[in-house]
């Protein structure tokens, strides 16, 4: 007597893994956490200031050695509203939708971050919008320690 | 001085959503196969193989160990190369520069992923910083989303210009035996399907699929006692930029290939690239992604690209038709995904293209694309 064939063979793996922030990114969230603000590292060659800090100029290739305060506010420079949910690899469930997501220039900053917006009505989002971050309350030193960017109106 | 390098053979499966009839070894193992078949070769002729995938798909790391059996590496130089979605233009150029080293006369390449064994989305995510990106990373479709939505403003590209696209290029697979999604679809349909981010709907995103892809490089002496249709290697090109998604200009000016496609229109004579280029196989994640990198080709002034569009310039009967295969979007086995490009450039330039056959190709252009926004290019001729 034979079955039918075997197809496929189910593993699940749990993978945990620990990854060492660097130098930078641990000054980088020790500020972010303990004082809710956002330092950059300048190169003295070019004048670009880093966000995300970064240990070399990629177009200098000269190590950054010096750290400036910036934002904490910026200007929306890309958006979307995402409405498809996938599974997110820090928490292993999918992500709930409709969420905003921007590129947001900080004040001071030469390039860009990426983050989550707080407005999801695509028709109130456009380019040049001022946003401000919002922080958890329990802040434990990572990109997450922000909530959200938030539009605030501005004279 | 390099050694003149021609493609001489392809091979390819046909890619589907899902191959539960093959492991990953079976799956190599008939586009080698096939891509052996087509040189008329046997593994002997060959002197290295390389095999690359994107990694973390499947969850396993050593495939060219796993692979070593089939691919032919057995016994001979075998490597990986992995670069994310350009793994499959990584492989060729590599293979290339292989042969035109002097130090290799032949070299086969293979591309393969096979998707529905791991989460797509997950395995993508994963392949940003875990520190600085991570946390808020939206996919490739967040990310392609945003840019689109900043392209559409800068150069009044339309939603209905994308659903072209992707309509083009769906109607272009059908007649294609190896590619995946094979869709009679419309414009409304496309601008009728799921909003997955805004701009970007269902039906303007590339499918995930399985499948492998194969190419053999062979030096001229070679190349000429394997066929009389080589397809010579006039250039290649790569280019990489910040790995830092917030660094780049994304879709506004894909930089990477615009500088890579210069620098590889000069290496390989040519100066009007909309006249002198055949055909192009651009490597195009989603719909809007075929505009705004075709814009950085120097095919037109810029922001322009959109004109030679609606003038149907791109289609199969236009004046240089762009992704005769179906492109990414009807086929996306991620690390064959931009050797596919090449393959089809080199099926065109052959002669070998069936039904999507573009009449009489001597120049055609390939690209390829990934992680984080960086481009390879290469340009193949009929004759050197």
């Amino acid at each position: 007597m034979s079955g039918p064939g075997v197809r496929r063979i189910d593993y699940h793996a749990v993978l945990p893994y620990r990854y060492a922030a660097g130098r930078t990114a641990s000054r980088f969230f020790t500020e972010l956490r303990d004082h809710k603000r956002f330092m950059a590292t300048k190169c003295t060659c070019c004048g670009k200031a880093f966000v995300p800090p970064r240990p070399v100029c990629g177009e200098c290739f000269l190590p950054l050695e010096e750290w400036v305060e910036v934002g904490p506010r910026g200007t929306l420079v890309g958006y979307t509203v995402v409405y498809f949910p996938f599974l997110d690899p820090l928490t292993g469930k999918e992500r709930p939708v409709p969420y905003g997501y921007g590129f947001i220039l900080l004040d001071g900053v030469s390039t860009k971050i990426q983050h989550f917006i707080e407005e999801t009505d695509i028709s109130k989002l456009r380019f040049g919008l001022r946003v401000e971050p919002v922080f958890e309350d329990a802040r434990k030193g990572s990109f997450a320690d922000i909530r959200f960017f938030r539009i605030v109106e501005e004279p | 001085m390099s050694r003149k390098v021609a493609i001489v053979a392809t091979g390819q499966t046909h890619h589907k959503a899902r191959r539960d009839d093959v492991n990953i070894v079976e799956l190599v193992h008939e586009a080698v196969e096939r891509c052996l078949e087509d040189a008329e070769l046997s593994i002997d002729s060959i002197d290295a193989v390389l095999i690359g995938n994107m990694e973390h798909f499947e969850g396993i790391y050593l495939s060219d160990m796993w692979c070593a059996d089939v691919s032919g590496a057995r016994g001979r130089l075998g490597m990986k190369i992995t670069t994310g979605g350009s793994t499959g233009t990584s492989l060729a150029i590599a293979a290339y520069y292989l042969v035109a080293s002097g130090l290799f006369d032949t070299a086969l390449c293979v591309g393969w992923q096979k998707q529905s064994e791991g989460d797509t989305t997950a395995g993508l995510i994963s392949a940003t910083d875990p520190i600085w990106e991570r946390a808020s990373f939206a996919g490739a479709f967040g990310t392609f989303a945003a840019a689109a939505v900043q392209f559409m403003k800068e150069f009044n590209v339309t939603e209905e210009h994308a659903a072209k696209i992707a309509v083009k290029n769906r109607q272009n697979g059908r007649r294609n035996p190896y590619a995946h999604l094979k869709l009679d679809i419309t414009v409304e349909d496309v601008l009728n399907s799921r909003m997955l981010a805004y701009p970007i709907r269902m039906l303007d995103m590339c499918p995930a699929s399985e499948g492998a892809c194969a190419l053999i490089f062979a030096c001229e002496e070679k190349a000429k006692k394997i066929t009389d249709k080589p397809a010579w290697v006039a250039a290649a090109e790569t280019r990489h930029d910040s790995p830092f998604i917030g660094d780049v200009p994304m879709f506004m000016d894909l930089r990477t290939l615009r500088s890579a496609s210069a620098a590889a229109y000069k290496k390989a004579g040519i100066v009007n690239p909309l006249k002198e280029l055949d055909v192009i196989e651009l490597y195009e994640p989603v719909s809007w992604a075929e505009i705004s990198f075709l814009d950085a080709l120097w095919l037109c002034e810029r922001g322009k690209i959109v004109e030679l569009i609606d003038k149907g310039v791109t289609s199969m009967e236009g004046e240089l038709p762009v992704n005769p295969s179906g492109g990414v979007l009807c086929t996306n086995p991620i690390g064959a995904t931009a050797m596919c490009r090449v393959a089809e450039a080199a099926i065109q330039i052959r002669g070998q293209g069936g039904e999507r056959q573009v009449p009489g190709v001597r120049t055609a252009l390939a690209t390829g694309y990934g992680g984080n926004w960086w481009s390879d290019v290469m340009i193949l001729k009929s004759s050197l």
